[in-house]
């Protein structure tokens, strides 16, 4: 499909490799990676159909599935930034919040769009709302929002503009309701923020179902990152506290998260051991903790602010890229599906024989 | 769905466990027809893929345009070119040259030997050592180290000399063929994510993708525990097997079923195909054949119990199927928990970033 690249080769197993005619007890989970590289989990025996995957990866597009991951985060927490500048004096803040926001969301949007394949048919999304169907929840999440901030947004540009003109009545009214639909995309943010979680974890990925109950504190770190940042970078030394306060809280959180998951992934989570998910995520940690330091240490200077605003952005954007990366590796890795399986079946067959209630997800 | 918002609440019957009657779940009114589906007994199937020639020229699904590098379309792997389900595959017969050193091979086979897994990936064709030509011993399935092609002579011992010899002495083989369909699951995770409602459960009780309203989001991919839909690139949209839906409603079995030459592939009411199942099973093991087993035939499953279920002479991962297949929104009132909890969490983020205001 469009998009895939590196990680959607077959495993290398899939081509047997030579000297194998001795090995005829098991097929034993090789490393994948480069040569000499550790493997980073116990080898475990599993059985598959000559190593062929066996469920399909997404076939969502790269880059525009993780960059409107990165942009929706990013406008649900400048949403509120924006909202919350305007009413605290902070005019600058405000103006970046508002923008990023629209900005963000008319961006993702777009992502999206370009992401389906039938493009012409955007407009199906809005046929149903179905709870069971995070793209469905989300769709009506994102475009209440991107309505609420893009009319914040015009609004930010036209008020001065007919103030300018004379039309003073005209622009009062016009911050008024500025105001409001900058308050209603704000509230509605932090959904737009965490929602995609379920999107990703909803699904027959391993490594994404089974990160489940962190997926939402990640990507919610990542868009307080995000959305922190841009206001690090645009609102002067004098507005850009609460960005600042709300983006290093925001890297701390989701380097934490972000480690606890693939901790707690176990086998599922040597996909974010190598590969390229290792080196995006390895980026993402540097940059957030770099942003993270600069920010506390040079906030003060604009330049300093600025710089690791940006950083702390781009970190934001690569556990993105990292997340859904690791979600195609382990999509195509049948050694996800079976062994995590097998496992549950042996715990539901031994406890059944102890006459114990089954557990069904615990492995991993 | 019955109810939307019984969704939210963990305890609808809907997202996952036995559920007797899938079509009225999904709103269909009481007087609709008997759940249907696919009883595939591999125990009789010769791997002709006549049900996958009858399922493409029926439901003129195009060429599924795998690999277009090789000409030929070969796997290298086995007798199966196709490869696994998808866009453009609606049936497909998956074949497993079982080999293993002569004496290893129990009544069970591919079952526990004296505590010890004595499964492994079987190696295709011939796993026999050469007749002391100097070249190593390769099967079928190993990529030639330079990228080439195979050269399929060279694989042959003596270097092909003799045409291909095997051994009986030394190893036991044996063939393990399947056709592989979509499960049309009780609880069938591409329908639950489908945000258009291009998928839906018919009132046979089967799950069908309309064409005319998918968009190609390709939510439903990742979503199927078993690897069955897909995008075809051609078209963009969404497709896998509709049970023949169309000829469900003229009276007619669909077309795998009535292609297949060993009755391999049973059409018929879902209730009526269990029981025949397990009688079959029950069969079998009387004669012995103590490695079949039924697979997708349990309501208590992960899934609901499938549409299409199986009988299997081996574990199902040596088929390519998930051991234990789990419909993924059976965790996702849980999900939207979290979810909404960490962004109230987000939410007072915010908020508190502007706590004690200007300093």
């Amino acid at each position: 499909m469009t998009g895939h690249d590196a990680n959607t080769e077959l495993p290398e197993r899939f081509g047997h490799a030579e000297g194998r005619a001795n090995d005829r007890g098991s097929e034993k989970r090789r490393g994948r990676g480069r040569k000499g590289e550790q493997l980073q989990v116990p080898e475990a025996e599993f059985r598959s159909y000559y190593g062929r995957p066996i469920i399909k990866a997404p076939v969502w597009k790269n880059p525009d599935v993780p960059l409107y991951l990165f942009l929706g985060g990013l406008a649900a927490t400048s949403a509120g930034l924006g909202a919350l500048g305007g009413a605290t004096d902070r005019p600058t803040l405000r103006r970046t919040g508002r923008f990023a926001a629209a900005g963000g969301a008319i961006g993702g949007t777009v992502f999206l769009i370009h992401d389906l394949h039938r493009p012409a048919r955007f407009l199906h999304m809005l046929r149903v709302f179905k709870p069971t169907s995070p793209l469905s929840v989300g769709t009506w999440i994102l475009s209440p929002f991107a309505t609420f901030a893009a009319a914040t947004a015009a609004a930010e540009v036209a008020e001065p503009v007919l103030r300018r003109r004379g039309a003073t009545g005209l622009a009062r009214l016009l911050r008024r309701a500025g105001n409001a639909s900058g308050a209603a995309s704000a509230v509605i943010g932090p959904a737009l923020g965490t929602y995609t979680a379920v999107l990703f974890s909803n699904t027959a990925v391993p490594t994404w179902h089974e990160a489940h109950r962190h997926l939402p504190i990640v990507f919610a770190g990542s868009a307080a990152a995000a959305g922190g940042g841009m206001g690090l970078v645009g609102a002067s030394v004098r507005d850009n506290v609460p960005a600042a306060r709300l983006a290093v809280a925001g890297a701390a959180v989701e380097l934490a998260a972000g480690e606890v998951m693939e901790r707690q992934l176990g086998l599922l989570g040597d996909v974010y051991q190598k590969g390229r998910a290792h080196t995006l995520m390895r980026a993402s940690k540097a940059c957030l903790a770099a942003g993270a330091v600069g920010t506390v240490l040079g906030r003060k200077k604009r330049w300093s602010a600025a710089l690791s605003g940006l950083a702390l952005m781009a970190g934001s954007a690569l556990t993105r890229f990292g997340v859904f990366d690791a979600g195609i590796a382990s999509a195509n890795d049948p050694a996800h599906i079976v062994v995590p399986q097998r496992e549950r079946l042996e715990q539901r067959r031994s406890t059944m024989d102890q006459d114990v209630a089954p557990p069904d997800r615990t492995f991993a | 769905m019955t109810n939307l918002f019984d969704a939210f609440s963990g305890t609808a019957p809907s997202l996952s466990g036995p559920l007797p009657d899938p079509s009225t779940d999904a709103g269909w009114s009481g007087d609709h027809p008997k759940r249907v589906g696919f009883f595939t007994d591999t125990s009789v199937c010769i791997g002709c893929k006549a049900c996958e020639v009858a399922c493409k020229e029926w439901n003129l699904v195009p060429d599924d345009g795998t690999d277009a590098s090789d000409l030929y379309r070969l796997t290298g792997m086995s007798y199966d070119n196709t490869g696994d389900l998808g866009a453009s595959s609606w049936r497909h017969v998956a074949f497993i040259e079982d080999v293993r050193p002569h004496g290893t091979a129990t009544p069970a086979h591919g079952g526990q030997v004296g505590g010890q897994q004595t499964g492994f990936l079987p190696d295709g064709l011939p796993a026999v050592h050469g007749g002391g030509n100097g070249h190593t011993p390769r099967d079928a399935a190993t990529a030639p180290p330079d990228g080439g092609t195979v050269d399929l002579l060279a694989l042959l011992p003596d270097g092909g000399a003799h045409g291909q010899q095997t051994p009986d002495d030394e190893r036991d083989v044996r063939w393990l063929m399947s056709s592989d369909v979509c499960k049309h699951c009780t609880h069938a995770g591409c329908l639950d994510v489908c945000p258009t409602g291009a998928l839906f459960r018919t009132e046979y009780g089967t799950v069908v993708v309309q064409d005319d309203i998918c968009n190609g989001c390709g939510y439903c991919v990742p979503s199927c525990p078993y690897g069955v839909i897909d995008v075809r690139e051609s078209d963009g949209g969404a497709h896998k097997c509709t049970l023949c839906y169309d000829r469900l409603g003229e009276g007619l079995e669909p077309a795998c079923a009535k292609a297949c030459p060993t009755n391999s592939i049973q059409f018929g009411d879902l209730d009526e195909l269990q029981a025949a199942a397990d009688a079959r099973l029950a069969e079998l093991h009387g004669r012995g054949v103590q490695e079949a087993r039924l697979y997708g035939r349990d309501p208590d499953d992960g899934v609901g119990g499938d549409g299409a279920f199986f009988l299997l002479l081996d574990e199902p991962e040596v088929y390519g199927l998930p051991p234990d297949p789990i419909v993924t929104t059976r965790d996702l009132p849980e999900m939207w928990r979290n979810a909404a909890l960490t962004a109230v969490g987000l939410g007072a983020a915010v908020v508190a970033a502007f706590w004690g205001g200007r300093k």
